[in-house]
C-alpha cells in the first residue's frame, strides 16, 4: 500500500447507549485504498458499514479520527465524491434527464441549458437509458432508476464513488447487467470505488479488495482479501476461475463464523495492519478445509496461524 | 371513475335533487282559501293567512328572486342595498387579503419551524395556546387596536387561515425525505438552492393541503365575522336580509356562500394535484 488515496485513520463512531454510556459502533478503524481501486466491503447488517461510507461521503462524521482522501483531510460532503444510495434517491419531481441535469448544474453553476443537457444526455447514454430522458421515477423500473442514479453519480466526474448496497433492491438478473455496467464504467473511466455489499459474488466480480469487517458492536476490519481473479474476468464464467472457490470459500467462511468470533480468537489484532489475505494455489482447497487454506494463504502473518 | 359509474351517479344526483326541490315545494305550497275575508283585508294580511301559503318560500319564489339577482349582480343603491355580486365581491376581496397575508407570514415562518429543531421547540408552546382560539374572539382586540372595522375583519381572516398552513408547512418541510436532502449535500448545494430544489418540492404538497384547509376556514370565518362588523360582504348581507324578513335572500344568500366555497376550494385542489408528484 504505497499510494493512500483514500486513507481512513482511526476513525470511531460511538452512539449514546441505553443505560448513559455509549456505545460504539466501531473503534479505531483504519482503512486504505489506492487510485483506481475498487474496494467492497462486506460485514452482517449493523455493524457499521453504511456509517462507514457515510463518514468517507462526509454525510456523517466519526466521533473519533479522519478520512484523508488525495492528500486533504475531509471536511463534509464534497462533489469529488459521488454517492449511488441503495434506494437510488431519485428527486421524484424532476425528469430522468432533470435528475441528472441537477448535478450538473450543482456541479457547473455557470453553465448554460444546452452545454447541461449536452453534458447530463451523454452520461444517461452511457448507462443505456437513451430515449428515457423525459421520463418521471415513478414510470421507471427499480433497475432503470438505479442507472438514473449511477448516471447522475458519474454526472459529476467525481475522484471516489461510493456506494451503499446499490444493486441489492433489484432482481438477480437487473443486479448481473448493472454489475456488469458499473465494471465497464470503473474500467474504462479508471474510477476508484468503494461499495459496501452482502452479495459475496458481487464482491468477487467486481472488487479488487475485499474489506471484511466483524460483527458489532465493537466492529473491526478483519482481513482485506486480495481478489486472485484476473482484471478481464467475465460475471458469467467466475465460478470457471481455478481460485473462484477458494476466495468464496474464504468470505463465507468468514460471515460464517470468525466474523462471531473474531475479537476473542485474534485478542492481538492490529487494527492498523489489518492481515491481507492472498489466495495461494487452488489445489489446496480442492484438497483440504478452510483452516489449511487460511495457513496455506497467509504466508508471513504475524499472527497465529492456525485459527481455532 | 368509469364512465358508466359517473353517468349513474349523476343520475341519482339529479334524482335527489328534484325529490328535494318536489317535497320543499309541497311543504311550502298554499293549502287553498283557509280563511274568507273582504279583499282589502286580505291583501293586508297576505297569502299565508289567506291561501294557507307557508311563510317559508317555496324553490319557485327562491328561483324567481335567484334570477332578479343574477340580471342584476352589481347595483348599488346605497349601503343597505346592493346588489349580490358586490357583496360576495367584498368577501372575497377580504378573504383573499387575509389570506394572502397569512400565507406570506405563514410560509417562511414554517419553513423556519420545519428546518430548525430549536425554532420549533421554542415556538411550540406559543402556537399550541394561540391555535385554538376562535378566531371571532380577537374581534374586539382587533377592532380596538386597529379601529378599522374592514381591516379588523381582514385581521380576522389572517389570523383563521394562518395555523394550518403554518403547521402544515413546518410538517412537510421537517418531513422531506432524508435521503433527497442527503442528495443536495453530497452534490453541495448551498441551503438556499436546496430550499427552492429539494425540500419546497417535496414539501409542497402537503403545504398545499394546509393551503386548502386554510381557504376553507376563512370562508366559514368571513360569513360570521362579517355579521360581526356589518356594512359590506356576505356575511352582512345575510344578517341584513334577516332583520329585513326576507327568507328567500337568506337561502339564495346560504346558497351562494356554498358555492363560492366549493369554487375556491377547488382552485386549491387544483393546485395541489399540480405539485403533487407520483412516487
Ligand atoms: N442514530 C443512531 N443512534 C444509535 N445507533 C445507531 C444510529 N445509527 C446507526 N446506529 C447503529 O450503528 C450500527 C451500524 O449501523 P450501520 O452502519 O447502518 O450498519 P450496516 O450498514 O453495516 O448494516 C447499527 O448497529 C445501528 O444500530
Ligand atoms: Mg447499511
Amino acid at each position: 500500500m504505497t499510494d493512500k488515496f483514500i486513507s481512513i485513520e482511526a476513525i470511531a463512531k460511538r452512539y449514546p447507549g441505553a443505560s448513559g454510556g455509549e456505545i460504539a459502533v466501531f473503534e479505531n478503524l483504519w482503512l486504505s485504498m489506492a487510485r483506481g481501486e475498487f474496494g467492497c466491503v462486506i460485514g452482517h447488517s449493523g455493524c457499521g458499514k453504511t456509517t462507514v461510507l457515510n463518514i468517507l461521503a462526509g454525510l456523517d462524521e466519526p466521533s473519533e479520527g479522519a478520512v484523508i482522501v488525495d492528500g486533504q483531510a475531509i471536511e463534509g460532503t464534497s462533489l469529488d465524491r459521488a454517492v449511488i444510495f441503495q434506494s437510488h434517491a431519485l428527486l421524484p419531481w424532476r425528469t430522468v434527464l432533470g435528475n441528472v441535469a441537477y448535478a450538473v448544474t450543482s456541479k457547473w453553476r455557470d453553465w448554460d441549458r444546452a452545454k447541461v443537457k449536452a453534458h447530463a444526455q451523454t452520461f444517461i447514454d452511457l448507462v443505456g437509458l437513451t430515449g428515457s430522458e423525459h421520463k418521471r421515477p415513478s414510470e421507471l423500473s427499480g433497475g432503470m432508476k438505479q442507472r438514473v442514479g449511477i448516471a447522475r453519480a458519474l454526472s459529476i466526474t467525481p475522484k471516489i464513488m461510493l456506494m451503499d448496497e446499490p444493486f441489492s433492491a433489484l432482481d438477480a438478473l437487473t443486479r448481473g447487467t448493472l454489475q456488469d455496467e458499473v465494471r465497464r464504467i470503473c474500467l474504462e473511466t479508471g474510477q476508484t470505488a468503494f461499495m459496501i455489499t452482502h452479495d459475496v459474488d458481487e464482491a468477487i466480480y467486481l472488487a479488487d479488495k475485499i474489506f471484511l469487517m466483524t460483527n458489532g458492536p465493537g466492529a473491526v476490519l478483519a482481513e482485506i482479501v486480495e481478489n486472485p481473479l484476473p482484471k478481464d474476468r467475465g460475471r458469467t464464467d467466475l465460478h470457471r476461475h481455478p481460485y473462484y472457490y477458494a476466495v468464496r470459500n474464504h468470505i463465507v467462511d468468514f460471515l460464517v463464523s470468525r466474523s462471531k468470533t473474531f475479537a476473542t480468537d485474534f485478542p492481538g489484532h492490529d487494527p492498523r495492519n489489518v492481515p491481507v489475505v492472498k489466495i495461494g494455489k487452488p489445489e489446496l482447497v480442492v484438497a483440504s478445509g478452510p483452516e489449511e487454506l487460511n495457513q496455506a494463504s497467509w504466508p508471513g502473518l504475524s499472527r497465529p496461524s492456525t485459527s481455532s | 371513475m368509469n364512465p358508466s359509474l359517473r353517468l349513474r351517479a349523476a343520475i341519482v344526483s339529479i334524482a335527489l335533487f328534484l325529490a328535494f326541490i318536489g317535497i320543499w315545494h309541497i311543504a311550502t305550497r298554499g293549502t287553498g282559501t283557509v280563511a274568507t275575508m273582504t279583499p282589502e283585508y286580505a291583501k293586508l294580511m297576505g297569502l299565508t293567512a289567506t291561501a294557507g301559503k307557508s311563510a317559508m318560500p317555496g324553490p319557485l319564489d327562491v328561483g324567481a328572486k335567484l334570477w332578479e339577482h343574477v340580471r342584476r349582480p352589481f347595483y348599488d343603491n346605497g349601503p343597505n342595498d346592493k346588489g349580490l355580486g358586490i357583496q360576495l365581491g367584498y368577501s372575497i376581496a377580504r378573504v383573499g387579503l387575509g389570506y394572502f397575508l397569512a400565507v406570506i407570514v405563514a410560509i417562511p415562518l414554517g419553513f423556519l419551524i420545519g428546518m430548525s429543531p430549536l425554532i420549533n421547540k421554542a415556538l411550540d408552546p406559543f402556537i399550541q395556546i394561540l391555535k385554538p382560539i376562535s378566531p371571532l374572539a380577537w374581534m374586539p382586540l382587533a377592532l380596538y387596536t386597529i379601529k378599522d372595522s374592514g381591516l379588523s375583519a381582514i385581521f380576522v381572516i389572517f389570523i383563521c387561515s394562518v395555523w394550518p398552513m403554518l403547521l402544515n408547512t413546518a410538517f412537510g418541510v421537517a418531513a422531506v425525505r432524508k435521503e433527497w436532502i442527503n442528495v443536495a449535500r453530497t452534490l453541495e448545494v448551498g441551503t438556499v438552492r436546496r430550499a427552492f430544489t429539494v425540500i419546497l418540492p417535496a414539501a409542497a404538497p402537503t403545504i398545499l393541503t394546509g393551503m386548502r384547509i386554510s381557504i376553507g376556514i376563512a370562508w366559514l370565518v368571513i360569513v360570521a365575522a362579517e355579521m360581526l362588523v356589518g356594512g359590506t360582504g356576505i356575511g352582512y348581507f345575510v344578517w341584513n336580509e334577516w332583520n329585513n324578513l326576507s327568507i328567500t335572500n337568506v337561502i339564495i344568500a346560504i346558497l351562494l356562500i356554498g358555492v363560492v366555497g366549493m369554487l375556491l376550494d377547488q382552485v386549491l385542489a387544483r393546485f395541489t394535484r399540480m405539485v403533487t408528484f407520483p412516487e
